[in-house]
């Protein structure tokens, strides 16, 4: 497809088209519609938007973090305010964002779209997880309201049992309810994949996208009941005095890093896989090549969720395991980077000859790869026993974690919107615009936690609201680039809104891109598909002649 | 990708009522169910982990107080108990098969036996815990064994076993209350002629969700009541 | 589900029903025996062939499709991997400590 479209202007009814065409968006209006959808996409909509509201909420504590730090002495909050507003960004981005995020959005929009299907297996199923996420982000808003929680987002006892006198039941439990949101999406997603391809979708034509959520959701589904059940004995200690982890009962705190750490490191995994499987459409569809390795690649995601739950200790080096166990982990974790690592190769290998377009999604891609690098290679680091004893708790995890969650899960979510948002909605969006703010982000992030990797080197502890003067020029910059990429993020919510009402309509498939979802209308009809399609070839099927013959034409510029 | 296209909403194709309209057939959609079923029940294995995780730990940690602590439990109570379940999983199991054979009846007879019988269990439990709460053996402040084994450090160390002996079968019996509530729905649909030889997802679902309590309790009863049941 | 003929099914449903109650009767009887470090491994060994005929033939896992014992065989799986190597942490650590003073 070659169209050269200029996005500025808005759009204009069409005399020939006449009515708007049936879809999804217009299948039926008001609000009793939408609360009370079975349709995925709708669904994936209404996540959309709830996680956009927890994002700003989790940023806005990520500011206020930011703004003190800008200060070596802690002059702008107390350092008890310090210690709730670093776990509630911690809780909010993580389970309120980071986890959901990608599957519950993008995901449950898709993953019936590219296999063929009419909807998810379960379709109440997955309405009730968008209202179980609600229950327990209100909870978890509950606490906040009333001062929040101060444990860190990870709850260590015996601080969170016997000691923190903060809203730690209520934010727990707020976790542990939106855990089962989680669950129900995984769950939706395992059967809908097994059981709901269309004809001829064989596992091995499977988008790399859907190969990455059925990883993710095997994670989900074996990884979050532990954490729910060691919130349910934190809330039991508190309350109850049954004290599991109470030393002075015999019992071992680190029990409850055992089982805290088993779901939660997972947990990075059930983060970041969605986004690599974002990244493998992205780069097929803007490289016009079919991934590299397809097979290996898919395989590495199941990789990736099996081995991942074997590392949870690396979390524990310092917390009091014994030696030899410490050894088992930090070699396993090791090897977790392993199949990370195929995947950066083989995407690399995708780009190499292919006909690359920079439209935004792709500099979203681009900038995943590098970021995602770099992110995992310090993990590599920190699997190394001997130096994560001198870096733990400091700066150099937090921008570890940093860089493979906002460089990495949030580059593929943006690049994701970016890329669907015409099958989602419809419409264009401005492409100066998308781009300037992929710069924005790219640029403002690596000022934000480049720093912090030098500074954790240097030994600033985290969760610290004040430290040495001379830490002060890294901290400035790191806030500097904070503010940076907060413009970069806000940038996209606007056009996006904007787009809906002024944006072009965008055709079917503006991108040209290969794939069941684009096959279907833009916005798509409710049952997705008017017939059910039958598959006979793999994914990524790019004509190669076609490859050729765009090299020698206008440039698309649809974003 | 796609070059030929199948509708499978051709005019004239009968549906079962109970066919979801995203399911091209039954056999689908109970497939789906069934896998959909044992996933949540992976998720209840890992639930309930969590919990022998701890218990092994700690009994490995100081076994002589585990087994001390185990003989306040009575093996009576829980040996009737545990056969108590077995029974009720027969008569699940029996509820599906009369649905197989199309006896609407005997679904709500064997439906109001499993919950005759998971009552009478959680009857049995409510005795226990009364007894314990007598005994002075709820960890907390009013912890006070009243047993020579069980003083001083080793009676702090007792309050992990007691605690996970409540904690465990606390959450069980909340488990069983919820499938108690569920097959009372079921009787009631089953009653009114709902489910048939070609369509009882529900009771098939609910049967899995109340064997996998069943088998949770048979870990339970050997782990809880029986240790260094030889030296009582 | 046994290949549709009640009658057989309605033994087999009899027949394992016995066989549980006989493995509790069993469990006790074993664990009032001491047996050593085998009574664990005999309460353990009961209690699992108990939950394998209930998968097996009450759960209808053996009438069912390769997904479905493979996901029951991976829940088993992943506690195991969750006990296993949590194990490997405290066998490796020594005692914990006990309770000052009291």
């Amino acid at each position: 497809m070659n169209t050269t479209v200029d996005t500025a202007e808005p759009v204009v009814p069409s005399p020939e088209t006449g009515s708007e065409p049936r879809n999804y968006l217009n299948a039926a209006y008001g609000l009793r519609s939408w609360l009370l959808t079975r349709d995925h996409k709708r669904i994936a909509i209404l996540y959309l938007i709830s996680v956009t509201a927890f994002f700003a909420l989790g940023s806005f504590f990520a500011l206020l973090i930011r703004l003190e730090l800008l200060t070596p002495e802690g002059d702008l909050v107390s350092p008890d305010t310090y210690n709730r507003l670093f776990t509630m960004h911690g809780i909010v981005m993580v389970f309120f964002f980071l986890i959901p995020g990608i599957p519950a959005v993008l995901g449950n929009f898709l993953v019936p779209l590219m296999i063929g299907a009419k909807d998810l297996a379960f379709p109440r199923i997955n309405l009730a997880s968008w209202y179980i996420y609600c229950l327990g982000g209100l909870f978890t808003l509950w606490s906040i309201v009333h001062g929040g929680v101060d444990t860190g987002w990870t709850f260590y006892t015996p601080f969170s049992t016997h000691y923190s006198n903060t809203y730690v039941i209520s934010a727990a439990l707020g976790i542990f309810i939106t855990g089962f949101s989680s669950i129900f999406t995984g769950l939706n997603f395992i059967v809908t994949i097994h059981r709901m391809r269309a004809p001829g979708m064989t596992w091995f034509r499977l988008p790399l996208f859907i190969w990455s959520h059925y990883a993710t959701s095997l994670i989900i589904v074996l990884g979050t009941p532990v954490i729910a059940i060691t919130i349910l004995l934190v809330a039991a200690e508190k309350l109850l005095h049954l004290g599991i982890f109470d030393p002075a009962l015999g019992g071992d705190p680190v029990l409850f890093q055992h089982l805290f750490w088993f779901y939660s490191h997972p947990a990075v995994y059930i983060m970041i896989l969605p986004s690599m499987g974002v990244i493998s459409e992205l780069v097929a569809a803007f490289a016009r090549k079919p991934v590299f390795g397809y097979k290996v690649v898919a395989f590495a995601s199941i990789g990736i969720a099996v081995l991942g739950f074997l590392v949870w200790g690396h979390h524990m080096f310092v917390a009091g395991e014994s030696v030899y166990v410490a050894t088992v982990f930090s070699v396993l974790s090791m090897l977790v980077a392993i199949p990370s690592a195929v995947k950066v190769f083989n995407w690399t290998f995708t780009l190499y000859q292919g006909s690359i377009s920079l439209q935004t999604p792709m500099l979203y891609a681009l900038g995943f790869i590098g970021l995602f690098t770099l992110g995992g290679l310090t993990g590599v680091m920190l699997a190394t026993l001997g130096l994560d004893v001198h870096v733990h708790d400091t700066y150099f995890i937090v921008a570890h974690f940093h860089y493979i969650m906002v460089g990495g899960t949030i580059m593929g979510y943006l690049g994701g919107l970016h890329y669907w948002w015409p099958k989602i909605s419809g419409k264009l969006y401005p492409a100066f615009l998308s781009r300037l703010s992929a710069l924005l982000v790219f640029v403002g992030f690596n000022l934000t936690f480049f720093p912090q990797f030098i500074l954790g080197y240097l030994g600033m502890p985290r969760r610290y609201w004040s430290y040495p003067p001379e830490f002060q020029v890294l901290n400035v910059l790191s806030t500097a680039g904070a503010s940076i990429l907060g413009v970069g993020y806000l940038l996209p919510l606007c056009y996006f809104i904007w787009s809906m009402r002024y944006g072009k309509n965008s055709g079917d498939n503006p991108w040209g891109a290969v794939g069941l979802e684009w096959d279907t209308s833009s916005p798509p009809p409710t049952e997705n598909f008017l017939t059910t399609p039958v598959v006979t070839h793999g994914p990524y099927e790019y004509n190669p002649k076609e490859v050729h013959d765009r090299t020698s034409q206008p440039e698309a510029r649809v974003g | 990708m796609a070059s030929t296209t199948i509708d499978t909403h051709a005019p004239g194709a009968a549906h079962h009522p109970a066919l979801q309209h995203h399911f091209d057939n039954m056999e689908q959609q109970k497939e789906s169910a069934t896998l959909g079923m044992w996933l949540f029940l992976v998720t209840e294995i890992m639930f309930f982990g969590g919990l022998f995780t701890a218990y092994v730990v700690y009994r490995h940690a100081f076994p002589g107080v585990f087994a001390a602590a185990s003989h306040h439990l009575d093996v009576t109570l829980g040996g009737i108990n545990t056969a108590v379940l077995i029974c009720s999983s027969l008569t699940m199991a029996l509820a599906i098969w009369s649905a197989q054979i199309n006896r609407r009846k005997l679904i709500v007879f064997f439906l109001l036996a499993t919950i005759a019988l998971g009552s009478v269990f959680l009857g049995i439990k409510t005795v226990e815990y009364r007894d314990k709460f007598h005994h002075h053996l709820v960890p907390g402040t009013s912890f006070a064994p009243d047993d020579p084994h069980l003083q001083g450090v080793a009676g702090q160390q007792s309050q992990i076993f007691f605690a996970l002996y409540f904690i465990m079968t606390g959450l069980h019996a909340l488990h069983m209350i919820i499938g108690i509530g569920v097959l009372a729905v079921l009787a009631v649909l089953s009653w009114k002629g709902r489910y048939d030889a070609h369509y009882h997802n529900p009771l098939e679902c609910s049967g899995l969700y109340w064997h996998f309590v069943d088998i949770v309790w048979i870990f339970l009863f050997p782990l809880l009541y029986l240790i260094g049941a030889h030296a009582r | 589900m046994a290949h549709h003929d009640p009658k057989r099914s309605l033994l087999i449903y009899v027949a394992v029903f016995l066989a549980l109650l006989i493995g509790t009767g069993a469990t006790v009887v074993v664990a009032k025996t001491d047996l050593g470090v085998l009574n664990d491994v005999a309460a353990l060994g009961i209690a699992v062939t108990k939950a394998v005929l209930v998968i097996l033939f009450f759960m209808h896992v053996r009438y069912s499709t390769r997904l479905t014992a493979l996901t029951a065989l991976g829940g088993f799986l992943w506690l195991a991997i969750l006990i296993g190597i949590t194990m490997i942490d405290y066998v490796g650590r020594g005692a914990i400590m006990p309770v000052p003073g009291k």
